[in-house]
């Protein structure tokens, strides 16, 4: 009978490399950038790594597909090293294969790196992608927020929520996600910017305006992970360990069939509830101390927040507006400002995620630190809302 | 022998018009005269509509409700067919649902493709439906664009039901150059209308005319419908004067459609048989080296023959637009700016297109043959209970009504038409899948509108010359 990973894998160090536009900087760039840091965080030497995981999404606009390209940035002579690709979920994918490397005891300590560089396509916004030779046959080709966007009508008619209301609670989202950015360093976007300015801006889908959309970013962040009882060895006092790692990917049933409302985010609630059994959480609302959640758009961290059981469904709406999820609210979400202000560089952001729920537990936040969290979660959702992947992990300290 | 006639037609004109004014305006600096031929509006293809959409269309217009088992063959006439070298009417056979079975022809290169085609087809042995479908191009402050429209009308030749009989019909050819198109050319090149209307039309089609009547062995008198088609203003007219016909001579769709090239004359009949009493007499004319003359009379049958949307409903369906720049970027004369997202490479991997033939051209869901769920696309296993994709039952969705559950308007998009409209959209088969949405007017579409599905270019591959045609929805209109 399968256990799951609780408490089997820890963090031994993890490294982010500033988001942005990194003009000055491709992915080999981005990833030493973080890999050092990772390193001299873990106190351990390039090889004693004994096998890593490489995320990244797009090989037309990065460094192509494969692992070597990894590899040879980083000089990992002659271990494993594995190309992982998962939509947005990537950077999550990458840790979930360390962390399952060193659960399953194939080796003690495992690296995941996650990188993307988006600016090197000569416009804004992301490239349109290859669907497969099948799929671009008939699906048309829509842009990730007319995707996203498309929860707004249902979820509104699901619970009667009006035009407006929705509006300042997704509005307020940003808002919050802006007010986090000022005291994160890395971030992409670190200016706070009003309620007006937000609800004014051109709209890009329907609900959806200019500041209800994730910044698009180069970055990368990475993670070192061995077993607690290495860690210790290797005189690491206070340790955050892996609670649950659960990844969801749709078969189908919300495209293809009427199962589906269109006012929640299917694979989210799969993986939740997987993730909370996983890490024997039975009340998310209270055992859950912080979040980083996929906003590639507003509107998904509002149904993100009742798929996850933050919010009772409908009541997203409430309490966004109520603070419940801003810095100084019960449970704050995007401390660091999230895909919004973080930036997204699509392969490192399920990484970054956990970067910054891994400092806030280690009390190494700075201004942003929060007051002694214990449990944090991360959620990555790639793909679109009908039909994409949810991972989520759960991180606490041991 | 049995005898062939019009059992069935249908037609289709694109829904998007512009008012002729506006285009004459566009042009009022260098070419202040067109002013004075801009009346009434005229039809463009949108960006993705050309001669084989348009002919499915008519096509699914003429067949109704049913399926076509009988057609054994399928003509597809027009001068501005997207393919030079693949035959465009067997890409129209499929999506209007015929069986492999069918025999299919394109007929092209005049102006009187399309009676040529009809003549063919009721002088023929066997069932055919019969399609003239065209989009001319005219150039930029030319007359022609002016005049110019598109549109596509159907025939579903057989000796069942048959609600106009070939009672009569003659053909003379004439090397005689009123305009010209060479193959590789973007537009005509043509002659003085004096010429062409005095010299052409007023002798050369009359010679025909009166070989049919010979044919019928009718007088003129004989005749209640003198239709003609022409691009020239008053040719019909002075044809009917000539050879005294006294009659209604039918209008030129003008107003709404346009001079609709090789689908013109098959337009205006079906157009005269949606008033047809039975009894009438229609004389019908095509002309291009030389010209067709075709003598029907209406049967009782003619009423019921009526279709769901003809060229009155076509006429009706219109969708008003006011920007003459975007009849010029449809119809590819201006090249506009449309971003590094338009770059994407649009080949169609032509071993992965006839592989899903199968489901992509009749627009195929699968019946779960275990829980009955239909579903498109259909993959390996069904989407609910995973019973294999050999137990599905083909079930189109093509002519089911269907309804907007969700929709976006989207602007980031690379699309020829921004924005571009995408949502689910519901089928009263339980079925449920993604669509583009296409011919929205301003005021956008809700959730709940009710759909009809159109068989529209997906994509275009310029640099190769490709187009890719799949299903799109759009909202059920005044037809």
């Amino acid at each position: 009978m399968a256990t799951g990973i609780k408490d089997k894998v820890a963090i031994l160090g993890m490294g982010c490399s500033k988001f942005g536009e990194r003009w000055d900087a491709g992915s080999p760039e981005l990833m030493k950038e973080a890999f050092e840091e990772a390193l001299a965080d873990a106190g351990i030497e390039r090889k004693q790594i004994e096998a890593a995981w490489f995320g990244c999404w797009g090989d037309g606009i990065n460094v192509g597909n494969s692992s070597i390209p990894a590899a040879m940035a980083l000089r990992l002579e002659g271990i494993p090293v594995s190309r992982v690709e998962n939509m947005c979920a990537t950077g999550t994918e990458a840790l979930r294969g360390a962390a399952y490397a060193v659960a399953s005891g194939a080796v003690d300590i495992a690296l995941a790196i996650g990188a993307e560089k988006l600016k090197d396509t000569g416009f804004g916004g992301l490239p349109p992608p290859f669907k497969g030779t099948f799929n671009d046959m008939w699906m048309p080709m829509g842009s990730a927020p007319a995707g996203f966007a498309q929860l707004a009508p249902y979820y509104r008619a699901k619970y009667g929520t009006s035009k407006e209301d929705l509006k300042k609670a997704i509005s307020h989202i940003s808002w919050k996600s802006h007010q986090n950015g000022q005291y994160s360093p890395k971030a992409h976007f670190q200016k706070a910017v009003s309620m007006e300015t937000i609800m004014n801006a051109p709209m890009i889908s329907d609900p959806l305006g200019l500041f209800d959309c994730s910044g698009v970013s180069d970055g990368s962040a990475c993670a070192i992970v061995t077993t607690p009882e290495i860690a210790r060895a290797m005189g690491k006092t206070d340790l955050v360990t892996i609670k649950a790692l659960q990844l969801s990917t749709s078969s189908g049933r919300e495209t293809q069939t009427n199962d589906w409302d269109g006012s929640y985010v299917a694979n989210t609630r799969v993986a939740a509830a997987r993730a909370y059994k996983e890490a024997g959480i039975s009340d998310p609302k209270k055992e859950v101390s912080l979040s980083e959640v996929h906003d590639c758009f507003s509107i998904t961290e509002l149904v993100t927040m009742e798929d996850l059981g933050f919010s009772d469904d409908g009541r997203a709406v409430f309490d966004i507006l109520d603070g419940r999820y801003d810095r100084d609210g019960a449970m704050p979400c995007q401390i660091d400002g999230g895909l919004k202000c973080f930036g997204h560089p699509i392969g490192a952001s399920g990484l970054r995620m956990a970067y910054e729920v891994y400092n806030q537990l280690l009390g190494r936040a700075g201004e942003r630190q929060l007051a002694s969290p214990s449990v944090g979660l991360t959620h990555n959702l790639g793909g679109v809302p009908y039909q994409g992947i949810a991972a989520i992990s759960i991180l606490g300290l041991h | 022998m049995a005898e062939f006639g019009i059992s069935a037609f249908g037609a289709y004109v694109p829904r998007l018009r512009i008012d002729r004014a506006i285009i004459a305006d566009a042009h009022k600096w260098a070419a202040p005269s067109l002013r004075g031929a801009a009346k009434g509006s005229r039809a463009f293809t949108s960006w993705d509509e050309d001669a084989i959409t348009m002919a499915v269309e008519a096509a699914r217009d003429a067949l109704g409700s049913g399926d076509g088992a009988g057609v054994k063959a399928v003509r597809l006439a027009s001068t501005n067919l997207p393919y030079a070298d693949l035959q465009n009417a067997a890409i129209v056979a499929r999506a209007a649902g015929l069986p492999a079975s069918v025999a299919s022809s394109d007929a092209a290169g005049s102006q009187r493709a399309g009676t040529s085609a009809l003549l063919q087809a009721l002088k023929g042995s066997e069932p055919a439906l019969v399609i003239g479908s065209d989009n001319p191009f005219g150039k930029p402050a030319s007359t022609q664009e002016l005049s110019f429209g598109a549109g596509a009308a159907a025939f579903l030749v057989s000796d069942e039901n048959v609600a106009a009989r070939l009672v009569g019909s003659a053909s003379v050819t004439e090397v005689f150059v009123d305009h010209f198109r060479s193959t590789d050319a973007g537009s005509d090149y043509g002659w003085e209308e004096r010429w062409v209307r005095d010299e052409g039309y007023a002798k050369i089609a009359p010679a025909a005319i009166k070989a049919a009547l010979a044919d019928a062995q009718l007088a003129i008198g004989d005749i209640q419908h003198f239709v003609m088609p022409s691009y020239l203003k008053g040719a019909a007219d002075a044809v009917a004067k000539r050879v005294k016909f006294a009659g209604t001579v039918a209008g030129g769709l003008e107003d709404g459609i346009g001079y609709a090239g090789a689908a013109h004359a098959l337009l205006m009949l079906a157009a005269t048989l949606e008033t047809a009493e039975p009894g009438d007499r229609i004389l019908l004319v095509g002309f291009g080296q030389g010209a067709d003359a075709l003598i029907f009379q209406a049967t009782d049958a003619i009423k019921a023959a009526k279709p769901a949307r003809g060229v009155a409903g076509s006429i009706a369906d219109a969708l008003p637009t006011d920007s003459y720049l975007r009849l010029l970027s449809f119809y590819d004369g201006i090249a506009m700016e449309w971003g590094m997202r338009s770059e994407k490479s649009a080949k169609t991997p032509l071993t992965e297109q006839y592989r899903s033939g199968f489901q992509l051209e009749g627009f195929n869901a699968g019946k779960c043959g275990s829980c009955g769920t239909v579903q498109f696309p259909q993959l390996q296993y069904c989407v609910r209970c995973h019973a294999p994709r050999e137990q599905f039952e083909q079930v189109s969705l093509r002519d089911q009504e269907a309804t907007v559950l969700t929709s976006t308007a989207d602007w980031l998009s690379y699309h020829p038409s921004p924005p571009l409209w995408v949502g689910f959209v519901e089928f009263p088969s339980g079925a449920r899948v993604m669509m583009e949405m296409v011919d929205i007017g301003k005021d956008g579409i809700d959730t709940g509108a009710k759909l009809r599905m159109v068989y529209r270019i997906k994509e275009k591959d310029r640099q190769r010359g490709y187009n890719r045609y799949f299903w799109k929805s759009t909202p059920v209109g005044a037809a």
